[in-house]
């Protein structure tokens, strides 16, 4: 299956993030990136990240206590509502 | 199982991110009945075994978490009478008129309390078109289905200066606590309150941020059902937060999980039965992981931090 590549700017780490799997699931998956996860259902707000770099897609509505639109034009996603659609950058915020 | 003229959270409204998803999982999984639409498009939810029209309201937002959570008491005198009581006590208070945004509903009085969450207090509301039977009762008129929730059971709420919200529980609503849990300088961290027999018709953990939600709990009949709704969550792919275990605190069975829009639930059932004279049972902080989770002895660390 086509992956793309998950590079996590603190440490330099990668891991693969099949095509159409959450980013969540692949850092709990791979046990990599900024893991740190809940609910899995874009409410609590605890996997915040930031892609900086590289395409995604917000797959999933995002609570507003923790992101303010559907298309953070910075970047700040929760990763259980979001898939790479090339590879990308992630760092913690 | 009510002791007191507060009889119990009747009713419980949740913001959800996704309402055909998370509505699918309420009545599919969970096992509520559906019972009307408003016209601004919430879905009004019951348990198979509950009476009133409606215990759970779902309505679509940008945020998750609680909206309100209601709680019936036995007359309008004590409705009257507490409105003054909870003024007195020091929260402002309006007045929702009947029939308008809970269909069924009689007159409710609101106001929010320290902690952030709006509170609201009725004495009427009309019986379910499809409660429970009461002549000649069969257990259920229709076989329960997926996890077979029977009622909405408590919630617990995170917010600021849970020991004043603790005392308006008790002072105004004639509630007790049957456990509590105070950190090192002797303050409360959490508090565990009830109005009957039930182990907790209610809870609060001190939080900074107010208006938060840990979990709503829905009760099931046993250790058995526990089983039951782990293997609906393992078939079909629901978020398990913790369990099946058991709490020393209540002494309840326990699962816990999160629902499509990621607020957290909790299936429970068992519990010992709490007196308002029996004396009260107290925890350290140091001990509150064997407490929540009596069997792994320790905290799961997702189980405390993470809420909607
Ligand atoms: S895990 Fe709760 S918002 Fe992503
Ligand atoms: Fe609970």
């Amino acid at each position: 299956m086509q992956g793309y590549t998950v590079t996590v700017a603190e440490t330099g780490e990668t891991f693969t993030c099949n095509q159409n799997e959450i980013l969540l699931a692949a850092m709990r998956r791979t046990g990599k990136g900024p893991i740190q996860y809940g609910c899995f259902g874009g409410g609590c707000g605890v996997c915040k990240v930031k892609i900086i770099s590289g395409d995604y897609q917000v797959v999933k509505k995002m609570s507003h206590a923790h992101v303010l639109a559907q298309n953070p034009t910075d970047g700040t996603v929760l990763a259980c509502c979001v898939t790479p659609r090339g590879n990308i950058t992630v760092s913690r915020v | 199982m009510a002791l007191n003229s507060t009889l119990r959270p009747g009713l419980i409204q949740m913001r959800v991110l996704d309402l055909d998803k998370t509505l699918t999982f309420y009545k599919d999984i969970l096992g509520l009945d559906e019972v009307a639409r408003t016209t601004d498009g919430r879905v009004l939810l019951k348990g198979f075994d509950e009476f009133d029209h409606h215990s759970v309201s779902l309505r679509l937002a940008d945020e998750a978490g609680v909206d309100l959570v209601a709680f019936k008491v036995d007359s309008p005198a004590t409705l009257e009478r507490l409105k003054t009581a909870t003024e007195a006590f020091g929260y402002p208070v309006d007045e929702v008129a009947p029939n308008t945004d809970q269909p069924g509903f009689g007159k409710r009085y609101g106001f929010t309390i320290c902690t952030g969450h709006r509170i609201e207090l009725y004495a009427e509301v009309m019986l379910s078109p499809n409660g429970p039977m009461t002549h000649n009762p069969d257990p259920w008129v229709n076989a329960p289905r997926g996890m077979r929730a029977q009622r909405f059971d408590h919630c617990l709420l995170y917010g600021p200066n849970i020991a004043e919200a603790e005392r308006y529980f008790t002072e105004v609503l004639g509630m007790f606590a049957p456990e509590v849990c105070n950190t090192p300088d002797g303050k409360r961290f959490a508090t565990w309150l009830t109005s009957g027999n039930k182990p907790h018709d209610l809870a609060f953990v001190e939080y900074e941020k107010p208006g938060k939600i840990h979990h709503l709990g829905f009760l099931l009949q046993d250790w058995n059902d526990i089983g039951n709704a782990a293997d609906w969550m393992a078939k079909y792919g629901v978020k398990r937060d913790v369990g099946p275990t058991r709490h020393a605190i209540t002494r309840g069975q326990t699962i816990y999980f999160w629902e499509p829009s990621g607020n957290r639930i909790e299936t429970y059932c068992g519990g010992y039965t709490a007196y308002p004279d029996n004396p009260q049972r107290t925890w350290d902080i140091s001990e509150v992981g064997k407490g929540l989770f009596y069997y792994e002895g320790e905290l799961i660390p997702t189980f405390l931090q993470v809420v909607t």
